[in-house]
Protein backbone atom coordinates (compact mmCIF):
# COMPACT_ATOMS: atom_id res chain seq x y z
CA UNK A 1 0.00 0.00 0.00
CA UNK A 2 1.31 3.44 -0.79
CA UNK A 3 0.22 6.89 0.17
CA UNK A 4 1.00 9.34 -2.57
CA UNK A 5 4.47 8.30 -3.62
CA UNK A 6 5.86 7.28 -0.29
CA UNK A 7 5.39 3.84 1.14
CA UNK A 8 3.97 3.37 4.63
CA UNK A 9 6.40 1.90 7.16
CA UNK A 10 6.37 -1.88 7.47
CA UNK A 11 7.35 -3.87 10.51
CA UNK A 12 8.27 -7.56 10.34
CA UNK A 13 7.72 -9.28 13.69
CA UNK A 14 9.30 -12.69 14.29
CA UNK A 15 7.86 -14.71 17.14
CA UNK A 16 10.01 -16.95 19.35
CA UNK A 17 8.67 -19.96 17.36
CA UNK A 18 9.95 -18.43 14.13
CA UNK A 19 6.64 -17.34 12.61
CA UNK A 20 6.71 -13.92 11.03
CA UNK A 21 4.00 -11.31 10.63
CA UNK A 22 4.20 -8.11 8.64
CA UNK A 23 2.27 -5.05 9.71
CA UNK A 24 1.75 -1.90 7.73
CA UNK A 25 2.09 0.95 10.15
CA UNK A 26 1.86 4.70 9.94
CA UNK A 27 4.71 7.14 10.11
CA UNK A 28 4.89 8.44 13.67
CA UNK A 29 3.71 5.16 15.19
CA UNK A 30 6.18 3.23 17.27
CA UNK A 31 7.09 -0.40 16.62
CA UNK A 32 5.17 -1.12 19.84
CA UNK A 33 2.01 0.69 18.69
CA UNK A 34 2.02 -1.01 15.32
CA UNK A 35 2.09 -4.38 17.08
CA UNK A 36 -0.52 -3.69 19.73
CA UNK A 37 -2.95 -1.97 17.39
CA UNK A 38 -2.85 -4.90 15.02
CA UNK A 39 -2.96 -7.70 17.55
CA UNK A 40 0.61 -8.97 17.16
CA UNK A 41 1.11 -11.12 20.26
CA UNK A 42 4.12 -10.95 22.53
CA UNK A 43 4.42 -7.19 22.96
CA UNK A 44 2.39 -6.38 26.06
CA UNK A 45 3.16 -2.67 26.38
CA UNK A 46 1.40 -2.36 29.71
CA UNK A 47 2.16 1.34 29.97
CA UNK A 48 1.15 2.23 26.43
CA UNK A 49 4.55 3.63 25.56
CA UNK A 50 5.43 5.88 28.47
CA UNK A 51 8.67 4.07 29.29
CA UNK A 52 7.31 2.67 32.52
CA UNK A 53 6.90 -1.09 32.07
CA UNK A 54 9.60 -2.73 29.89
CA UNK A 55 6.99 -5.16 28.53
CA UNK A 56 7.62 -4.03 24.94
CA UNK A 57 11.13 -5.53 24.71
CA UNK A 58 12.28 -6.56 21.21
CA UNK A 59 15.49 -7.58 19.49
CA UNK A 60 16.11 -5.11 16.71
CA UNK A 61 17.71 -6.55 13.59
CA UNK A 62 21.34 -5.39 13.55
CA UNK A 63 20.96 -3.78 10.14
CA UNK A 64 18.60 -1.17 11.65
CA UNK A 65 20.81 -0.37 14.62
CA UNK A 66 21.59 3.12 13.40
CA UNK A 67 18.11 3.94 12.08
CA UNK A 68 16.78 4.93 15.49
CA UNK A 69 17.89 7.27 18.25
CA UNK A 70 20.25 5.56 20.69
CA UNK A 71 19.11 3.94 23.93
CA UNK A 72 18.39 6.54 26.62
CA UNK A 73 19.58 6.19 30.19
CA UNK A 74 16.15 5.07 31.46
CA UNK A 75 15.68 2.63 28.60
CA UNK A 76 19.15 1.27 29.29
CA UNK A 77 18.40 0.72 32.99
CA UNK A 78 15.07 -0.88 32.20
CA UNK A 79 16.51 -3.26 29.59
CA UNK A 80 18.91 -4.46 32.30
CA UNK A 81 15.97 -5.78 34.26
CA UNK A 82 13.73 -6.92 31.39
CA UNK A 83 12.04 -10.29 31.85
CA UNK A 84 13.97 -11.88 28.97
CA UNK A 85 17.71 -11.34 29.24
CA UNK A 86 19.03 -8.39 27.38
CA UNK A 87 21.17 -8.76 24.29
CA UNK A 88 23.24 -6.23 22.38
CA UNK A 89 20.35 -5.47 20.04
CA UNK A 90 17.66 -5.20 22.74
CA UNK A 91 15.34 -2.21 22.57
CA UNK A 92 12.07 -1.12 24.10
CA UNK A 93 9.86 -0.99 21.03
CA UNK A 94 7.83 2.00 22.25
CA UNK A 95 10.98 4.03 21.73
CA UNK A 96 11.32 3.02 18.06
CA UNK A 97 9.29 5.57 16.13
CA UNK A 98 8.72 4.74 12.48
CA UNK A 99 9.26 7.05 9.55
CA UNK A 100 7.79 7.06 6.05
CA UNK A 101 8.95 4.15 3.92
CA UNK A 102 10.94 2.45 6.66
CA UNK A 103 11.09 -1.35 6.86
CA UNK A 104 12.04 -2.76 10.22
CA UNK A 105 12.66 -6.32 11.38
CA UNK A 106 12.33 -7.19 15.04
CA UNK A 107 12.24 -10.42 17.00
CA UNK A 108 9.96 -10.86 19.98
CA UNK A 109 11.44 -12.36 23.16
CA UNK A 110 10.15 -15.45 25.02
CA UNK A 111 8.51 -13.48 27.77
CA UNK A 112 7.80 -9.91 28.81
CA UNK A 113 6.85 -10.57 32.44
CA UNK B 1 -21.80 -21.04 25.24
CA UNK B 2 -19.13 -18.83 23.77
CA UNK B 3 -20.97 -18.97 20.47
CA UNK B 4 -23.60 -16.50 21.71
CA UNK B 5 -23.57 -12.72 21.38
CA UNK B 6 -21.25 -10.85 23.72
CA UNK B 7 -22.25 -7.21 24.22
CA UNK B 8 -19.66 -4.92 25.77
CA UNK B 9 -20.86 -1.51 26.94
CA UNK B 10 -18.13 1.12 27.16
CA UNK B 11 -15.41 1.39 24.51
CA UNK B 12 -12.45 2.50 26.62
CA UNK B 13 -9.26 0.86 27.85
CA UNK B 14 -11.08 -2.00 29.58
CA UNK B 15 -13.66 -2.57 26.83
CA UNK B 16 -10.98 -2.76 24.15
CA UNK B 17 -8.97 -5.26 26.18
CA UNK B 18 -12.02 -7.36 26.93
CA UNK B 19 -13.01 -7.82 23.29
CA UNK B 20 -9.40 -8.57 22.29
CA UNK B 21 -8.90 -11.11 25.06
CA UNK B 22 -12.30 -12.74 24.58
CA UNK B 23 -11.46 -13.42 20.93
CA UNK B 24 -7.98 -14.57 21.75
CA UNK B 25 -9.36 -17.00 24.33
CA UNK B 26 -11.85 -18.46 21.90
CA UNK B 27 -15.12 -16.57 22.11
CA UNK B 28 -16.55 -17.68 18.77
CA UNK B 29 -19.86 -15.81 18.58
CA UNK B 30 -20.53 -12.21 17.58
CA UNK B 31 -19.03 -9.46 19.71
CA UNK B 32 -20.37 -5.91 19.82
CA UNK B 33 -18.52 -3.05 21.52
CA UNK B 34 -20.60 0.09 22.08
CA UNK B 35 -19.10 3.41 23.14
CA UNK B 36 -20.60 6.80 23.81
CA UNK B 37 -17.63 8.84 22.64
CA UNK B 38 -17.29 9.45 18.90
CA UNK B 39 -13.93 7.61 18.85
CA UNK B 40 -12.68 4.07 18.72
CA UNK B 41 -11.10 3.08 22.07
CA UNK B 42 -8.09 5.22 22.95
CA UNK B 43 -5.64 5.60 25.80
CA UNK B 44 -6.32 8.41 28.26
CA UNK B 45 -2.89 8.78 29.91
CA UNK B 46 -1.46 11.05 27.18
CA UNK B 47 -4.43 13.44 27.56
CA UNK B 48 -2.79 15.12 30.54
CA UNK B 49 0.71 14.85 29.09
CA UNK B 50 1.86 14.40 25.47
CA UNK B 51 -1.50 15.38 23.98
CA UNK B 52 -1.57 18.66 25.95
CA UNK B 53 1.95 19.39 24.73
CA UNK B 54 0.82 18.80 21.15
CA UNK B 55 3.13 15.81 20.73
CA UNK B 56 0.35 13.41 19.77
CA UNK B 57 -3.06 13.96 18.16
CA UNK B 58 -6.34 12.14 18.72
CA UNK B 59 -5.54 9.56 16.01
CA UNK B 60 -2.26 8.72 17.73
CA UNK B 61 -4.10 7.70 20.90
CA UNK B 62 -5.97 4.75 19.35
CA UNK B 63 -5.52 1.48 21.22
CA UNK B 64 -6.29 -0.74 18.21
CA UNK B 65 -6.45 -0.12 14.47
CA UNK B 66 -9.80 -0.14 12.67
CA UNK B 67 -8.56 -3.15 10.72
CA UNK B 68 -8.12 -4.98 14.01
CA UNK B 69 -11.81 -4.79 14.89
CA UNK B 70 -12.75 -5.98 11.40
CA UNK B 71 -10.27 -8.87 11.47
CA UNK B 72 -11.40 -9.89 14.93
CA UNK B 73 -15.05 -9.63 13.88
CA UNK B 74 -15.84 -7.11 16.57
CA UNK B 75 -18.64 -4.78 15.67
CA UNK B 76 -17.59 -1.39 17.02
CA UNK B 77 -20.40 1.11 17.50
CA UNK B 78 -19.24 4.58 18.50
CA UNK B 79 -21.17 7.72 19.37
CA UNK B 80 -24.08 5.91 20.95
CA UNK B 81 -24.99 5.45 24.59
CA UNK B 82 -26.75 2.45 26.05
CA UNK B 83 -29.58 3.78 28.19
CA UNK B 84 -31.34 0.64 29.32
CA UNK B 85 -30.47 -2.97 29.96
CA UNK B 86 -32.88 -5.81 30.66
CA UNK B 87 -30.88 -8.66 32.14
CA UNK B 88 -33.77 -11.12 32.35
CA UNK B 89 -34.58 -10.82 28.66
CA UNK B 90 -30.99 -10.15 27.55
CA UNK B 91 -31.66 -6.91 25.73
CA UNK B 92 -30.03 -3.48 25.64
CA UNK B 93 -31.37 -0.25 24.17
CA UNK B 94 -29.34 2.76 23.08
CA UNK B 95 -30.05 6.47 22.79
CA UNK B 96 -30.26 6.15 19.02
CA UNK B 97 -33.00 3.55 19.33
CA UNK B 98 -30.64 0.70 18.41
CA UNK B 99 -31.37 -2.53 20.24
CA UNK B 100 -29.26 -5.58 20.84
CA UNK B 101 -30.08 -8.93 22.30
CA UNK B 102 -27.18 -10.55 24.10
CA UNK B 103 -26.17 -13.82 25.70
CA UNK B 104 -23.49 -12.30 27.89
CA UNK B 105 -23.09 -8.69 28.93
CA UNK B 106 -19.94 -6.83 29.97
CA UNK B 107 -19.94 -3.41 31.59
CA UNK B 108 -16.85 -1.27 31.00
CA UNK B 109 -18.43 2.14 31.47
CA UNK B 110 -15.52 3.80 33.29
CA UNK B 111 -15.77 6.78 35.58
CA UNK B 112 -16.50 10.47 35.29
CA UNK B 113 -14.83 13.41 37.01
CA UNK B 114 -16.36 14.68 40.20
CA UNK B 115 -17.45 18.30 39.89
CA UNK B 116 -16.99 21.10 42.38
CA UNK B 117 -20.11 22.00 44.26
CA UNK B 118 -19.26 25.60 45.14
CA UNK B 119 -20.49 29.05 44.32
CA UNK B 120 -19.05 29.94 40.93
CA UNK B 121 -18.18 26.43 39.83
CA UNK B 122 -20.35 26.82 36.72
CA UNK B 123 -18.36 29.83 35.50
CA UNK B 124 -16.74 29.63 32.08
CA UNK B 125 -13.15 28.43 32.41
CA UNK B 126 -13.85 25.92 35.17
CA UNK B 127 -13.08 22.59 33.55
CA UNK B 128 -12.43 18.89 34.12
CA UNK B 129 -10.29 16.42 32.16
CA UNK B 130 -11.48 12.96 31.27
CA UNK B 131 -11.81 12.56 27.53
CA UNK B 132 -10.36 13.76 24.28
CA UNK B 133 -12.97 16.51 23.95
CA UNK B 134 -11.99 17.87 27.38
CA UNK B 135 -8.32 17.66 26.43
CA UNK B 136 -8.85 19.48 23.14
CA UNK B 137 -10.66 22.29 24.95
CA UNK B 138 -8.03 22.41 27.68
CA UNK B 139 -5.19 22.58 25.15
CA UNK B 140 -6.86 25.54 23.46
CA UNK B 141 -7.48 27.33 26.73
CA UNK B 142 -3.96 26.74 28.01
CA UNK B 143 -2.58 28.60 25.03
CA UNK B 144 -4.72 31.61 25.94
CA UNK B 145 -4.49 31.92 29.73
CA UNK B 146 -1.90 33.14 32.17
CA UNK B 147 -3.10 31.83 35.55
CA UNK B 148 -4.12 28.21 36.06
CA UNK B 149 -5.46 27.03 39.39
CA UNK B 150 -5.73 23.28 39.83
CA UNK B 151 -8.13 22.16 42.52
CA UNK B 152 -6.94 18.83 43.89
CA UNK B 153 -3.37 17.60 44.24
CA UNK B 154 -3.90 14.23 42.60
CA UNK B 155 -2.19 12.69 39.58
CA UNK B 156 -4.17 14.32 36.83
CA UNK B 157 -4.06 17.79 38.37
CA UNK B 158 -0.33 17.59 38.95
CA UNK B 159 0.32 16.32 35.44
CA UNK B 160 -1.62 19.20 33.94
CA UNK B 161 0.02 21.74 36.27
CA UNK B 162 3.46 20.49 35.25
CA UNK B 163 2.61 20.60 31.55
CA UNK B 164 1.13 24.10 31.87
CA UNK B 165 4.05 25.45 33.90
CA UNK B 166 6.47 24.20 31.25
CA UNK B 167 4.71 26.39 28.69
CA UNK B 168 4.93 29.50 30.85
CA UNK B 169 1.48 29.46 32.46
CA UNK B 170 1.54 30.37 36.17
CA UNK B 171 0.19 27.29 37.90
CA UNK B 172 -1.09 26.85 41.44
CA UNK B 173 -2.22 23.56 42.96
CA UNK B 174 -4.65 23.60 45.87
CA UNK B 175 -4.82 20.40 47.91
CA UNK B 176 -7.08 19.93 50.92
CA UNK B 177 -4.93 17.21 52.49
CA UNK B 178 -1.63 17.78 54.22
CA UNK B 179 0.36 16.33 51.33
CA UNK B 180 -0.06 15.79 47.58
CA UNK B 181 -1.59 12.52 46.36
CA UNK B 182 -2.20 11.71 49.99
CA UNK B 183 -4.35 8.66 49.47
CA UNK B 184 -1.81 6.90 47.31
CA UNK B 185 1.76 7.71 48.25
CA UNK B 186 3.65 8.19 51.50
CA UNK B 187 4.31 11.72 52.79
CA UNK B 188 8.01 11.11 52.03
CA UNK B 189 7.36 10.55 48.35
CA UNK B 190 4.82 13.37 48.24
CA UNK B 191 7.47 15.73 49.63
CA UNK B 192 9.92 14.77 46.89
CA UNK B 193 7.27 15.37 44.24
CA UNK B 194 6.20 18.65 45.80
CA UNK B 195 9.78 19.95 45.92
CA UNK B 196 10.21 19.11 42.26
CA UNK B 197 7.04 20.96 41.29
CA UNK B 198 8.01 24.00 43.33
CA UNK B 199 11.40 24.02 41.66
CA UNK B 200 9.58 24.06 38.31
CA UNK B 201 7.75 27.20 39.41
CA UNK B 202 4.44 25.68 40.50
CA UNK B 203 2.87 27.10 43.63
CA UNK B 204 1.67 24.26 45.87
CA UNK B 205 -0.82 24.98 48.65
CA UNK B 206 -1.68 22.05 50.91
CA UNK B 207 -4.11 21.85 53.82
CA UNK B 208 -6.50 24.36 52.31
CA UNK B 209 -9.59 24.27 50.13
CA UNK B 210 -11.50 26.58 47.87
CA UNK B 211 -14.50 28.40 49.31
CA UNK B 212 -15.94 30.01 46.19
CA UNK B 213 -15.00 31.04 42.68
CA UNK B 214 -15.30 34.60 41.50
CA UNK B 215 -15.93 35.90 38.04
CA UNK B 216 -18.36 37.55 35.76
CA UNK B 217 -19.31 34.98 33.16
CA UNK B 218 -15.73 33.77 33.08
CA UNK B 219 -13.76 32.75 36.15
CA UNK B 220 -11.40 35.41 37.50
CA UNK B 221 -10.28 34.18 40.92
CA UNK B 222 -10.47 31.35 43.42
CA UNK B 223 -11.13 32.30 47.03
CA UNK B 224 -9.73 29.89 49.58
CA UNK B 225 -11.12 29.09 53.01
CA UNK B 226 -8.38 31.11 54.67
CA UNK B 227 -9.41 34.16 52.66
CA UNK B 228 -6.57 34.04 50.13
CA UNK B 229 -7.64 35.01 46.62
CA UNK B 230 -5.83 33.35 43.76
CA UNK B 231 -6.01 34.97 40.33
CA UNK B 232 -7.31 32.41 37.85
CA UNK B 233 -8.42 32.59 34.24
CA UNK B 234 -8.54 28.79 34.11
CA UNK B 235 -9.51 26.36 36.85
CA UNK B 236 -8.99 22.64 36.46
CA UNK B 237 -11.01 20.56 38.88
CA UNK B 238 -9.16 17.32 39.61
CA UNK B 239 -10.86 15.96 42.69
CA UNK B 240 -11.33 12.37 41.68
CA UNK B 241 -13.84 10.40 39.71
CA UNK B 242 -17.17 8.75 40.29
CA UNK B 243 -17.79 5.30 38.79
CA UNK B 244 -20.43 5.18 36.07
CA UNK B 245 -22.59 2.49 37.64
CA UNK B 246 -26.03 3.99 36.96
CA UNK B 247 -26.86 1.61 34.13
CA UNK B 248 -25.92 -1.38 36.27
CA UNK B 249 -27.92 -0.11 39.23
CA UNK B 250 -31.00 0.47 37.08
CA UNK B 251 -30.60 -3.06 35.74
CA UNK B 252 -30.83 -4.38 39.30
CA UNK B 253 -27.16 -5.22 39.84
CA UNK B 254 -25.67 -4.60 43.26
CA UNK B 255 -23.68 -1.36 43.25
CA UNK B 256 -21.74 0.31 46.04
CA UNK B 257 -19.60 3.08 44.66
CA UNK B 258 -19.06 0.97 41.53
CA UNK B 259 -20.53 -2.25 40.18
CA UNK B 260 -19.86 -4.86 42.84
CA UNK B 261 -17.98 -7.82 41.33
CA UNK B 262 -16.26 -10.90 42.68
CA UNK B 263 -12.71 -12.06 41.98
CA UNK B 264 -13.86 -13.50 38.63
CA UNK B 265 -15.27 -10.07 37.69
CA UNK B 266 -18.83 -11.38 37.97
CA UNK B 267 -21.53 -8.95 39.12
CA UNK B 268 -24.27 -9.85 41.60
CA UNK B 269 -26.36 -11.74 39.02
CA UNK B 270 -23.49 -14.19 38.55
CA UNK B 271 -23.49 -13.68 34.76
CA UNK B 272 -22.74 -10.06 33.89
CA UNK B 273 -19.10 -9.03 34.12
CA UNK B 274 -17.89 -5.53 35.00
CA UNK B 275 -14.34 -4.29 34.53
CA UNK B 276 -12.13 -1.23 34.84
CA UNK B 277 -12.89 2.07 36.55
CA UNK B 278 -16.60 1.25 36.98
CA UNK B 279 -16.00 -1.85 39.12
CA UNK B 280 -15.89 -2.26 42.88
CA UNK B 281 -13.70 -5.33 43.31
CA UNK B 282 -11.99 -7.47 45.92
CA UNK B 283 -8.38 -6.36 46.44
CA UNK B 284 -6.49 -8.51 43.90
CA UNK B 285 -3.13 -8.21 45.67
CA UNK B 286 -1.74 -11.63 46.65
CA UNK B 287 -2.11 -11.95 50.41
CA UNK B 288 -4.58 -9.06 50.69
CA UNK B 289 -6.84 -8.76 53.72
CA UNK B 290 -9.82 -11.02 52.92
CA UNK B 291 -12.99 -9.07 52.24
CA UNK B 292 -11.20 -5.82 51.46
CA UNK B 293 -12.88 -4.12 48.48
CA UNK B 294 -11.82 -1.14 46.43
CA UNK B 295 -11.94 0.57 43.08
CA UNK B 296 -8.82 0.85 40.97
CA UNK B 297 -8.50 3.59 38.41
CA UNK B 298 -5.53 2.60 36.32
CA UNK B 299 -4.56 1.28 32.94
CA UNK B 300 -3.06 -1.75 34.68
CA UNK B 301 -6.35 -2.70 36.31
CA UNK B 302 -8.39 -1.97 33.17
CA UNK B 303 -6.21 -4.44 31.27
CA UNK B 304 -5.72 -7.13 33.90
CA UNK B 305 -9.32 -7.20 35.12
CA UNK B 306 -10.55 -7.34 31.53
CA UNK B 307 -8.37 -10.41 30.99
CA UNK B 308 -9.88 -12.02 34.08
CA UNK B 309 -13.39 -11.29 32.79
CA UNK B 310 -12.52 -12.70 29.36
CA UNK B 311 -11.45 -15.98 31.00
CA UNK B 312 -14.66 -16.05 33.00
CA UNK B 313 -16.72 -15.53 29.85
CA UNK B 314 -14.87 -18.16 27.84
CA UNK B 315 -15.23 -20.83 30.48
CA UNK B 316 -11.75 -20.87 32.01
CA UNK B 317 -12.30 -18.75 35.12
CA UNK B 318 -9.29 -17.80 37.25
CA UNK B 319 -9.45 -15.43 40.21
CA UNK B 320 -7.89 -12.00 39.78
CA UNK B 321 -4.49 -12.02 41.51
CA UNK B 322 -2.16 -9.22 40.65
CA UNK B 323 -0.08 -6.48 42.23
CA UNK B 324 -1.78 -3.24 41.19
CA UNK B 325 0.57 -0.69 39.73
CA UNK B 326 0.40 2.81 38.39
CA UNK B 327 2.53 5.46 36.76
CA UNK B 328 2.20 9.20 36.46
CA UNK B 329 4.50 11.39 34.36
CA UNK B 330 4.53 14.88 35.82
CA UNK B 331 6.77 17.10 33.79
CA UNK B 332 10.32 15.77 34.25
CA UNK B 333 9.18 13.51 37.02
CA UNK B 334 8.22 9.87 36.54
CA UNK B 335 6.29 8.54 39.48
CA UNK B 336 5.52 4.82 39.69
CA UNK B 337 3.85 2.78 42.39
CA UNK B 338 3.25 -0.94 42.81
CA UNK B 339 1.26 -2.57 45.58
CA UNK B 340 -1.28 -0.91 47.81
CA UNK B 341 0.14 0.56 50.99
CA UNK B 342 -2.02 1.83 53.82
CA UNK B 343 -1.35 5.02 55.77
CA UNK B 344 -0.06 2.89 58.66
CA UNK B 345 2.53 1.03 56.64
CA UNK B 346 6.14 1.99 57.31
CA UNK B 347 8.37 3.76 54.86
CA UNK B 348 11.99 2.84 54.15
CA UNK B 349 13.50 5.44 51.84
CA UNK B 350 16.40 4.62 49.56
CA UNK B 351 18.09 7.01 47.24
CA UNK B 352 18.58 5.76 43.74
CA UNK B 353 21.80 5.38 41.86
CA UNK B 354 21.35 8.64 40.02
CA UNK B 355 20.59 12.18 41.17
CA UNK B 356 16.89 12.91 41.39
CA UNK B 357 15.93 9.31 42.02
CA UNK B 358 13.82 8.36 45.02
CA UNK B 359 12.67 4.91 46.07
CA UNK B 360 10.34 4.39 49.03
CA UNK B 361 9.70 0.81 50.11
CA UNK B 362 6.57 0.28 52.17
CA UNK B 363 6.52 -2.33 54.92
CA UNK B 364 3.74 -3.90 56.96
CA UNK B 365 5.71 -5.33 59.84
CA UNK B 366 8.49 -7.27 58.13
CA UNK B 367 6.55 -7.75 54.90
CA UNK B 368 7.35 -5.62 51.86
CA UNK B 369 3.94 -4.50 50.52
CA UNK B 370 4.51 -1.66 48.09
CA UNK B 371 7.01 0.59 46.40
CA UNK B 372 6.99 4.21 45.27
CA UNK B 373 9.61 5.37 42.80
CA UNK B 374 10.50 8.73 41.34
CA UNK B 375 12.64 8.65 38.21
CA UNK B 376 13.79 5.13 39.01
CA UNK B 377 11.98 2.91 36.48
CA UNK B 378 14.45 0.03 36.73
CA UNK B 379 14.27 -0.17 40.54
CA UNK B 380 10.51 0.00 40.13
CA UNK B 381 10.45 -3.01 37.84
CA UNK B 382 12.68 -5.03 40.15
CA UNK B 383 10.53 -4.43 43.22
CA UNK B 384 7.28 -4.87 41.31
CA UNK B 385 8.49 -8.30 40.21
CA UNK B 386 9.50 -9.18 43.76
CA UNK B 387 6.04 -8.22 44.99
CA UNK B 388 4.39 -10.25 42.24
CA UNK B 389 6.44 -13.33 43.09
CA UNK B 390 5.93 -12.80 46.82
CA UNK B 391 9.56 -12.24 47.67
CA UNK B 392 10.43 -9.88 50.45
CA UNK B 393 13.51 -8.03 51.52
CA UNK B 394 14.52 -7.61 55.15
CA UNK B 395 14.08 -3.99 56.13
CA UNK B 396 17.62 -3.47 57.37
CA UNK B 397 19.01 -4.88 54.14
CA UNK B 398 16.67 -2.67 52.11
CA UNK B 399 17.83 0.41 53.94
CA UNK B 400 21.43 -0.16 52.85
CA UNK B 401 21.55 1.97 49.74
CA UNK B 402 25.08 0.78 48.99
CA UNK B 403 23.69 -2.36 47.37
CA UNK B 404 21.46 -2.09 44.31
CA UNK B 405 17.92 -3.42 44.46
CA UNK B 406 18.62 -5.40 41.34
CA UNK B 407 21.36 -7.31 43.19
CA UNK B 408 19.23 -7.72 46.28
CA UNK B 409 16.15 -9.02 44.53
CA UNK B 410 17.23 -10.86 41.44
C1 LIG C 1 -6.33 12.50 31.96
C2 LIG C 1 -6.11 11.11 32.46
C3 LIG C 1 -4.81 10.64 32.64
C4 LIG C 1 -4.58 9.35 33.12
N1 LIG C 1 -3.30 8.92 33.27
C5 LIG C 1 -3.05 7.66 33.71
C6 LIG C 1 -1.72 7.18 33.84
O1 LIG C 1 -0.75 7.89 33.61
N2 LIG C 1 -1.54 5.89 34.25
C7 LIG C 1 -2.60 5.06 34.53
O2 LIG C 1 -2.39 3.90 34.89
N3 LIG C 1 -3.88 5.50 34.42
C8 LIG C 1 -4.12 6.78 34.01
N4 LIG C 1 -5.42 7.21 33.89
C9 LIG C 1 -6.52 6.31 34.26
C10 LIG C 1 -6.93 5.39 33.13
O3 LIG C 1 -6.99 6.09 31.93
C11 LIG C 1 -8.27 4.77 33.45
O4 LIG C 1 -8.14 4.00 34.61
C12 LIG C 1 -8.79 3.88 32.31
O5 LIG C 1 -9.06 4.66 31.18
C13 LIG C 1 -10.04 3.13 32.73
O6 LIG C 1 -10.55 2.42 31.64
P1 LIG C 1 -12.09 2.05 31.52
O7 LIG C 1 -12.24 1.36 30.23
O8 LIG C 1 -12.53 1.41 32.77
O9 LIG C 1 -12.84 3.45 31.49
P2 LIG C 1 -12.81 4.58 30.37
O10 LIG C 1 -11.49 4.60 29.70
O11 LIG C 1 -13.32 5.79 31.03
O12 LIG C 1 -13.86 4.11 29.28
C14 LIG C 1 -15.23 4.01 29.51
C15 LIG C 1 -15.96 4.36 28.25
O13 LIG C 1 -17.29 3.93 28.35
C16 LIG C 1 -18.13 4.87 27.75
N5 LIG C 1 -19.48 4.70 28.30
C17 LIG C 1 -19.88 4.94 29.58
N6 LIG C 1 -21.19 4.65 29.71
C18 LIG C 1 -21.63 4.24 28.51
C19 LIG C 1 -22.91 3.82 28.02
N7 LIG C 1 -23.97 3.75 28.83
N8 LIG C 1 -23.01 3.47 26.72
C20 LIG C 1 -21.92 3.52 25.91
N9 LIG C 1 -20.69 3.92 26.32
C21 LIG C 1 -20.55 4.27 27.60
C22 LIG C 1 -17.50 6.19 28.08
O14 LIG C 1 -17.91 7.20 27.18
C23 LIG C 1 -16.01 5.85 27.96
O15 LIG C 1 -15.53 6.11 26.67
C24 LIG C 1 -5.68 8.51 33.42
C25 LIG C 1 -6.99 8.98 33.25
C26 LIG C 1 -7.21 10.26 32.77
C27 LIG C 1 -8.62 10.75 32.60
S1 LIG D 1 5.32 0.20 26.42
FE1 LIG D 1 5.90 0.39 28.50
S2 LIG D 1 8.02 0.72 28.35
FE2 LIG D 1 7.44 0.49 26.29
Amino acid sequence: MTKGNTAVPKVFYTQPDGTERVVEAEAGDSVMQAAVRNGVPGILAQCGGSLSCATCHVFLDERHADDFPPVSEDEDDMLDVAATDREDNSRLSCQLVLTEGQEVHVAIPETQL
Amino acid sequence: MSTGHLLVIGAGQAGAQLVSSARELGWAGPITLVGHEPHAPYGRPPLSKAYLRGEVDAGGLALRSNAFYAEQRVELVVGDRVTHVDLAVGEAVAESGRRWTFDRLALATGAEPRRLDLEGSDLDGVVVLRDVADAAALTRRLSEVSDLVVIGGGFIGLEVAATAAATGVRATVVEAGQSLMNRVVSPDTAAVVEAEHRAAGIQVLTGTRPLRLHGDGAVRAVELEDGTELAADLVLVGIGARPRDDLARAAGLCCDGGVVVDELSLASDGRTVAVGDCANLPDPTPGAVPGRRLRLESVDNAIEQAKVAARTLTGDPRPYRSVPWFWSDQGALKLQTAGLAGADDDVVVRTGTRAGQHVALRYRGEQLVAVECVNAPADFLVVRKALATNRTLPRDVAADTGVSLKKLLR
